[in-house]
């Protein structure tokens, strides 16, 4: 079994388990949903938005939303102690992680895929206008968040206090990615786009994933084994 | 990898200030099968994890043959099957969906003929499409025991195996136990179901806050050893 079809296995696996259950992409949604509607009562006033703020609250959504994802997906591989399963197999532990990683992030762009038409429609926010820039974004910030929170909440699967530590730990390493994001996304919304400072914050964003990436990968079977 | 031993000498562990065990030390040959008994807390289930590689021994070593878990790596994984207590399999997937993403993630060959093969064995063929969660425990105690079996292990840890099975189960169980130990298999086990494998284990071992003795030999049952030996 190769490196990378280990790594398919298992994203392919977590797909699908979320596909037969459908919790993890319900609970983000509602939730996504939810945070944008409270945001849209305090930061909506007379149909106009406060300056900036639709990167704010399309990042601040997309990290909330993800931290729930990675909870639910890692309590799920605690239940029935399948993550040990998953750490028996024969194959480079960290392709397993890879594996969970690429799940992860499958998932936050699914719930990506509802929130970011609803921040179009309800912040009226121009994201589409060079889609390309904006895909780029989301797709390097939702990869340092994913790389990041995989390597934590697996950590964190047998703590008993990982609710309250995943985000204690989380949120303060991802401030970068989220900074990134807004700033960038900021930087598209100007009547003039600035893509000079969208690209400096999307290079930001793809070295913080090359840095993190391959800390995880490094750190991710002598963090497993206990 | 193959191996034909594994031994433990003087193995300790400790989860902090706590010490789960103490200078633990013996081996199992191929063509045994061993329980480890004792009371819950006793530090079971942490040797077990210790063997299955999930687990560091602060100190002492464990050799399967003339490997360490460190030196054998994943392909010493490959020669070990673990039955925990909890059972490993994903209850949102079918009993074939479970097998079948575990024989792949093992590189088996002939997945499906395995994976058809494991749920006859189980005798799961007809629910094999219905997802893991709605069997009984005794049904997932089965799947979960082919799940360990699929890769056909050297060394086979099982931690509980008896728990939600009933008599016919059971015997199936001892029955495939008896097999693995023909074929040359490694089985190390605890159980607190001691009438189950009076007539199955060629040693015994009594774990007592960490520390490892051999089971008393002696007149009477398994149980009554045992409790001789834990009330002295």
């Amino acid at each position: 079994m190769t490196f990378l079809s280990t790594a398919t296995l298992v994203a392919r696996k977590d797909l699908l388990v979320e596909a037969r259950s459908r919790e993890v992409i319900y609970t983000s949604l509602l939730f996504a949903i939810s945070c944008m509607l409270v945001f849209a009562f305090g930061l909506v006033k007379e149909g106009r938005v406060i300056a900036d703020a639709a990167g704010a609250i399309l990042w601040i959504t997309i990290a909330f939303a993800g931290t729930l994802a990675l909870s639910r997906i890692f309590d799920r591989e605690r239940q029935n102690e399948t993550l040990r399963a998953l750490l028996l197999a024969p194959t480079p532990r960290a392709a397993i992680y890879v594996g969970k990683f690429a799940g992860v992030l499958g998932l936050l762009l699914l719930v990506e895929g509802i929130v970011v038409p609803l921040v179009v429609l309800m912040f009226d926010a121009q994201l589409f206008r060079h889609t390309g820039w904006m895909l780029g974004l989301l797709l390097a910030g939702s990869a340092g968040y994913a790389a990041v929170g995989t390597l934590f909440a697996a950590m964190l699967a047998r703590s008993r206090s990982r609710g309250a530590l995943l985000p204690v730990l989380l949120y303060p390493i991802t401030v970068p990615v989220i900074i990134g994001g807004v700033r960038g996304t900021a930087a598209l919304l100007q009547p003039e786009a600035d893509l000079v400072l969208a690209r400096a914050w999307l290079m930001m964003l793809i070295a913080f994933d090359a840095v993190f990436i391959t800390l995880s990968l490094w750190t991710f079977e002598p963090a497993m084994t206990e | 990898m193959d191996f034909t031993s594994l031994t433990f000498s003087n193995v300790s562990r400790h989860f902090g200030r706590r010490r789960a065990l103490s200078s633990v030390s013996f081996a199992v040959h191929a063509g045994q099968v061993v329980a480890l008994l004792g009371a819950n807390g006793s530090g079971k289930s942490t040797l077990l994890s210790i063997a299955a590689t999930l687990l560091e021994a602060s100190s002492g070593e464990v050799r399967y043959g003339e490997v360490t878990a460190r030196g054998g790596g994943a392909s010493l994984r490959r020669a070990i099957g673990v039955l925990g207590h909890d059972l490993y399999v994903y209850p949102e997937l079918s009993a074939a969906q479970n097998l079948r993403f575990f024989g792949h993630l093992y590189g088996l060959d002939k997945v499906e003929h395995r994976v058809a093969a494991a749920l006859a064995a189980a005798a799961l063929a007809d629910r094999a499409d219905d997802p893991v969660s709605t069997y009984s425990r005794g049904m997932r105690q089965r799947l979960a025991l082919e799940r360990a079996l699929l890769h056909e292990p050297r060394l086979l840890l099982l931690d509980e195996p008896f728990t939600g099975l009933d008599d016919p189960s059971s015997l199936a169980l001892r029955g495939r136990l008896a097999h693995l130990r023909e074929r040359g298999g490694i089985v190390l086990l605890t159980t607190h179901e001691l009438e189950a494998i009076e007539a199955l284990v060629d040693a015994a071992y009594v774990l007592v806050r960490g520390r490892v003795q051999p089971l008393i030999n002696g007149v009477g049952s398994l149980r009554e050893r045992y409790r001789r030996q834990v009330e002295a």
